[in-house]
């Protein structure tokens, strides 16, 4: 039996990491994610896990740690936001090097300057080529349900990588919402007892991590991490069927909302799809054949897959909640790629939004729903890029 | 040794064998090479001291030859020589010649 109950983001992924009792924890406090690791904090201070939680100076050596530690043979996880996540850039790239299956849920939050401390993606998409894998997450039972089966991606053993779990920030992250969670008996098997892989704390078999690789292997070691994340769809597909058994909702690589029939449609990350669903249902009474797609796995792309849900459409809008400044919306890039591989494709447009907080609201998606109607009937884009929401 | 293709290697770069630093033979980045001079020797063993790559052996309580594999040819040996009146018992002398 599920329990049900009213909780934050924050709350509902504090207990997933209850409920998982991890070996060792290293965190950094940083808004918007302080609240999920005081709570964690507060279980380990009680006595509720047996969890070692290491406190340290800074994200850079919480993620030092938490290498240190699944390198010794731990089960491990952080977890960060912003401006802390930016800290553990060369970390990052150690722990998935490393092939160190770390879970780190991130709070997503605006990157400074100026400083803010609101949601938007930046952080998480700053940390897209770092070799982790990435499970958005709409809401707080989305958050709960990704990172209890982050743990089974991880630890898979045919990939061993890390994994980020993102929500965001305040909007997720401190709302109060309503949860279901699964039985403590449940999830601890369904995550199961880990299974350390070449530990260093296996002192009878000393080994060593980190050696340095010059150049007449190191870019075979590179083609090795390209092919392990080619299998990451796969696990994550079968570990969301095994998860559907005991929790009953089913996850993919991706949402795909009222998209079947649809002529136009929105790709949009994270909470801002729950607000697009109800638009999208309002264009639908009045007729008009609209859809969305809401990416889970962001790292590794499925680009076949969303490829395939979306190249019926006429025109599409991919909303990104962060900016490559001089480029287009990350997001946009991943979804334009994947569709230039197909022959008949959709008209594109991108709309950067809500970054550092602004509200995206049900007027937004409607204009950005009509314009695409009105693209889907001319076959006209005017202008690719635009940021919508803004002052002028 | 054939040089191992991408889907030879060990994931995460991870060596499992404790102490196989002695396969790697370091030696052939030498561009000098220190060569002892016996009768200078005054058995101290500063060379075995500060030689940072254990190149200088000691059999029975006394310098022996070097052990070429793994002598980089950084130097120290032959600078800290103390030598016998003035005349060094170690010298560097250029690998190509
Ligand atoms: S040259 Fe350097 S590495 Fe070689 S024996 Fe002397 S001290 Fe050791
Ligand atoms: S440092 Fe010079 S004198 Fe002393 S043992 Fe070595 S070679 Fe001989």
């Amino acid at each position: 039996m599920a329990r049900i109950l009213a909780v934050s983001g924050n709350e509902a992924v504090a207990e997933a990491l209850r409920q998982v009792n991890p070996d060792v924890c290293a965190a950094y406090p940083i808004t918007p994610q302080t609240e999920l690791m005081q709570r964690f904090a507060s279980f380990v201070s009680d006595g509720i896990v047996d969890t070692e939680l290491i406190l340290v100076e800074s994200e850079h050596s919480a993620m030092s740690t938490c290498i240190g530690a699944s390198a010794g043979g731990g089960r491990v996880v952080t977890a960060t936001s912003s401006q802390g996540l930016a800290l553990m850039w060369e970390m990052l790239y150690i722990a998935s090097g490393l092939r160190l299956p770390i879970v780190m849920p991130v709070v997503n939050r605006s990157l400074s300057a100026p400083i803010n401390i609101h949601c938007d993606h930046s952080d998480a998409m700053g940390a897209r080529d770092s070799g982790w894998i990435q499970l958005w997450s709409e809401n707080a039972q989305e958050a709960y349900d990704n990172t209890l089966q982050a743990f089974r991606i991880a630890e898979h053993m045919d990939i061993r990588l890390p994994v980020i779990v993102c929500m965001d920030g305040f909007i997720i992250g401190h709302s109060i919402q309503r949860i279901e969670y699964l039985e403590d008996e449940e999830v601890k098997k369904f995550v199961g007892e880990f299974k350390p892989l070449n530990p260093l704390l296996d002192i009878d078999n000393p080994k060593s991590y980190g050696p340095l690789i010059l150049p007449d292997l190191y870019h075979e070691y590179k083609r090795a991490q390209h092919e392990v994340m080619t299998k990451v769809k796969d696990i994550v597909l079968d570990v969301a069927e095994e998860f559907e058994k005991i929790g009953g909702r089913r996850y993919g690589l991706f949402e795909a909302y009222r998209l079947d029939d649809a002529e136009t449609a929105l790709v949009i990350l994270n909470s801002a799809a729950g607000t697009s669903k109800d638009v999208i249902d309002e264009f639908r009474e009045r007729g008009i054949m609209a859809g969305l797609l809401k990416p889970r796995l962001f790292r590794p792309f499925p680009y076949e897959e969303v490829a395939n849900a979306l190249k019926h459409l006429k025109a599409i809008c991919v909303l990104d909640r962060a900016d490559s400044f001089g480029g287009y919306g990350p997001l946009f890039m991943e979804v334009s790629s994947a569709l230039y591989q197909v022959r008949e494709r959709p008209r594109m447009i991108n709309k950067i939004y809500g970054l550092g907080g602004r509200d995206y609201l049900p007027q937004h998606a409607e204009q950005v729903l009509s314009e695409l109607v009105e693209i889907a009937k001319t076959d006209k884009v005017e202008i690719i890029k635009e940021y919508i929401g803004v002052r002028e | 040794m054939k040089t191992k293709g991408w889907r030879e290697l060990m994931q995460g770069a991870v060596i499992l064998e404790a102490g196989n630093a002695v396969e790697f033979k370091t030696g052939s980045w030498r561009a000098f090479r220190p060569v002892w001079i016996e009768e200078n020797c005054i058995q101290c063993l500063f060379c075995w001291l500060y030689c940072p790559d254990m190149a200088i052996k000691v059999k029975d309580g006394k310098r022996a030859e070097y052990n070429y594999d793994y002598c980089k040819g950084c130097g120290i040996c032959a600078l800290e020589c103390p030598g016998k009146k003035g005349q060094k018992a170690i010298v560097m002398v250029e690998e190509s010649r």
